[in-house]
């Protein structure tokens, strides 16, 4: 679990807290980096940040084994990178390059890397999470141990097609783990104005038969300890699980900026989340026990650095797509 | 060679399949339920076990999903349904993620599904038992799409489209389903991609698929009698279209007519008389003749549909016009036994 690639010292790092500080401190870099230089106008997508909401990737990236799978949504950078997604590729991709690991074709919200399990995000919400099950569905008869991921968030859960998947996963015991992130909001709309008051995601997953539970989103740690127990259980063969994280998004739906001023939240109740920001939290707890001081936060800020820095040269230098490829990957020959 | 009907040929190709080949597996509403998808699915499950043939939650658009993720795993599901109209409900997954994978995530991975669709007609089947949507389906890119004209066909496209590596939408009128002929045994596949050069004749090219080949296929038989002989080309894969195939018999024949069981706007008709005139033009001698259903949905009542499908009889008098004679089509639609809402005696409904 500890051996991560992109350790910058492996030998030395081996605690797991100062693992998932990093994956988390790495991910927060990327989508800073992707924010700040958005306004270049070379990234030409539509962006999702997750900044604010990096617990989540991170702490169930760590939980899993590479040869689980996961699928996820538009806003999934940080899924990809957490499941250990290969950075570069996913930067050439927000470039629409042809190293871009859809070749350019997808954007920032298709991404992809099979060889960490990594089967693909997409841009229509819930689109996804039947797939998922259907990955899960395969496992289970093919009689292997391992389990797919199913990123999803609060909206999703309002889509005919989650009920749908999540039934057929509940009939069939199938070994997904269904991990939601609750971020209060679907593009400008609160929950409040989605589903009704008092019902919690959780629970009304487990009445779909699917053992549903809720926890801080902004605990790294945490959400890394109860995916470990989901993944446990589901690989006993428990069937599938569904863990409602809560958790916040900082930056606008779409795009690099923030958004408090446009009348659809305050800057009050960003102040509010922004106060548990889940990388600050870690750093702290993990100073306090004395896991890391300042020569390894210098260290990983710089390893970390260089690692963004060299993805974007590198995608910005890359080639574009030849003008043929848009006719090209219709249908597979083989 | 064993004569059987078209609903038997797709029975036997689901068996061959997965004997053939253990990734496949077979699931839909009425799959494995007494009536088997019109015995279609009739033995599948004592034969394959209840892991690879299974009744499905009445779920169509997560169970097209679940398809697709045990594609990507490595499997070859094929879903049926048992209209066409209740595969509707699945447009998301099949034309989001289906028919996208390939293209959206570079080349990387394809979506072997196979997707049995059942057309309805008649016997009071009305608006939604009945959409012959051929047309909407072939307008999506990424999507191949499939209608069998006979057993034989029936048999060779379903193997064909289940070991193809993309997406293939398959459509079966029910009409056709008592239909008999003679079937290879064993592991028979047709290409898809290709049309099947049914006449070779010289007048008109007659371009058809599923039902409206057998209508013209009556209409053909009825007008060689009249001494009026037509290159008749079956489809077999609606899209991607086998277009050298009509051009070089329109280049031969000088005209061209259509016959399409989905409403005339938009059809597959339209498009192809269409992609005619662009690349034909000079080679026509008279405007391409399009017969397809009219832009209304079908109606329950049996007074309502006496009039509303294109048949035989439409099929050889617009031949017959066009090729600047007048031929009295009366005798097809007395040689006709049955009502006009069923395909035949064997026929009493429900569905």
């Amino acid at each position: 679990m500890s051996a991560l690639p992109f350790l910058p010292n492996p030998g030395s790092l081996c605690a797991l807290g100062t693992d998932i500080l990093f994956s988390l401190k790495r991910i927060r870099s990327v989508e800073e980096e992707i924010a700040r230089r958005y306004k270049e106008n070379e990234m030409r997508c539509p962006i999702h940040l997750s900044i604010g909401q990096e617990a989540v990737a991170t702490g169930v990236g760590l939980a899993l084994k590479t040869s689980d799978l996961a699928v996820s949504g538009h806003r999934a950078h940080a899924h990809y990178l957490g499941k250990g997604g290969n950075l570069n590729v996913m930067i050439a991709e927000l470039y629409g390059k042809v190293t871009g690991c859809a070749r350019g074709k997808g954007g920032s919200m298709h991404l992809i890397d099979e060889t960490v399990g990594f089967m693909g995000s997409t841009a229509i919400v819930g689109g996804t999470i039947p797939i998922g099950v259907g990955l899960a569905f395969g496992m289970k008869h093919k009689r292997t141990d391992q389990l797919t991921c199913i990123f999803l968030g609060d909206a999703a859960v309002e889509t005919g097609v989650f009920y749908e998947a999540a039934n057929f996963a509940a009939l069939r015991k199938l070994p997904v783990l269904f991990v939601c992130e609750n971020n209060l909001y679907s593009v400008y709309t609160h929950l409040r104005a989605r589903q009704p008051a008092g019902r919690q995601i959780h629970e009304m997953v487990s009445g779909l038969g699917i053992a549903g539970s809720c926890h801080d989103g902004n605990d790294a740690q945490a959400v890394y300890d109860t995916a470990i127990e989901a993944a446990e259980a589901i690989r006993r063969g428990g069937g599938p699980r569904f863990l409602e994280f809560a958790t916040y998004r900082w930056r606008e739906h779409c795009g690099p900026d923030f958004d408090n001023d446009i009348g659809y939240r305050t800057e009050a109740e960003f102040l509010e989340w922004k106060a548990l920001d889940p990388v600050a939290k870690l750093e702290r707890e993990l100073r306090k026990l004395g896991h890391i001081d300042d020569s390894w936060l210098d260290r990983t800020t710089r390893v970390i650095k260089a690692e963004v820095a060299a993805a974007f040269d590198a995608a910005r230098l890359a080639p574009f797509p030849a003008a043929d490829e848009a006719y090209k990957h219709l249908f597979s020959e083989s | 060679m064993a004569d059987m009907t078209f609903a038997q040929a797709i029975n036997d190709a689901l068996h061959v399949a997965m004997t053939v080949d253990p990734n496949v597996i077979s699931y839909g509403l009425g799959t494995d339920d007494p009536k088997a998808v019109f015995g279609t699915t009739s033995g599948l499950r004592k034969n394959f076990g209840e892991d690879r043939v299974f009744e499905m939650p009445t779920s169509e658009n997560a169970m097209t999903g679940v398809g697709i993720g045990a594609a990507l795993y490595g499997m070859r599901p094929v879903l049926v349904h048992q209209r066409l109209d209740f595969a509707l409900l699945s447009m998301d997954q099949i034309i989001n993620n289906a028919a996208k994978w390939h293209f959206m995530f570079g080349g990387q991975r394809s979506v072997p599904i196979t997707i049995r669709m059942i057309l309805g007609r008649g016997w009071g089947q009305g608006p939604t038992h009945s959409q012959n949507l051929q047309a909407i389906f072939s307008h999506i890119p990424g999507l191949k799409v499939v209608m069998a004209s006979s057993a034989v066909d029936a048999k060779g496209l379903l193997l064909a489209a289940i070991f193809d590596p993309n997406p293939v939408i398959f459509l079966e009128h029910r009409w056709l389903h008592n239909l008999r002929g003679d079937v290879p045994p064993g592991d028979y596949r047709l290409p898809l991609g290709q049309c099947n050069v049914l006449t070779d004749g010289g007048d008109v090219t007659v371009v058809s698929s599923s039902i409206m080949t057998v209508e013209a296929q009556h209409a053909l038989t009825f007008l060689a009698g009249h001494e009026i002989f037509c290159d008749h080309i079956d489809l077999r894969t609606v899209s991607p279209i086998d277009w050298e195939t009509i051009r070089r018999s329109v280049r031969k024949t000088g005209r061209l007519l259509v016959a399409d069981s989905g409403t005339a706007t938009g059809s597959i008709a339209g498009e192809i008389i269409a992609r005619i005139c662009q690349d034909c033009w000079s080679d026509l001698r008279s405007p391409p003749v399009r017969l397809a259903m009219p832009d209304f949905p079908e109606g329950a009542s049996p007074s309502l549909t006496e009039h509303y499908h294109v048949r035989a009889e439409h099929i050889a008098s617009s031949i017959a016009r066009m090729v600047g004679r007048r031929i009295d089509p009366d005798e097809l639609v007395r040689r006709r036994t049955n009502p006009h809402d069923v395909p035949g005696s064997w026929f009493t409904g429900p569905f």
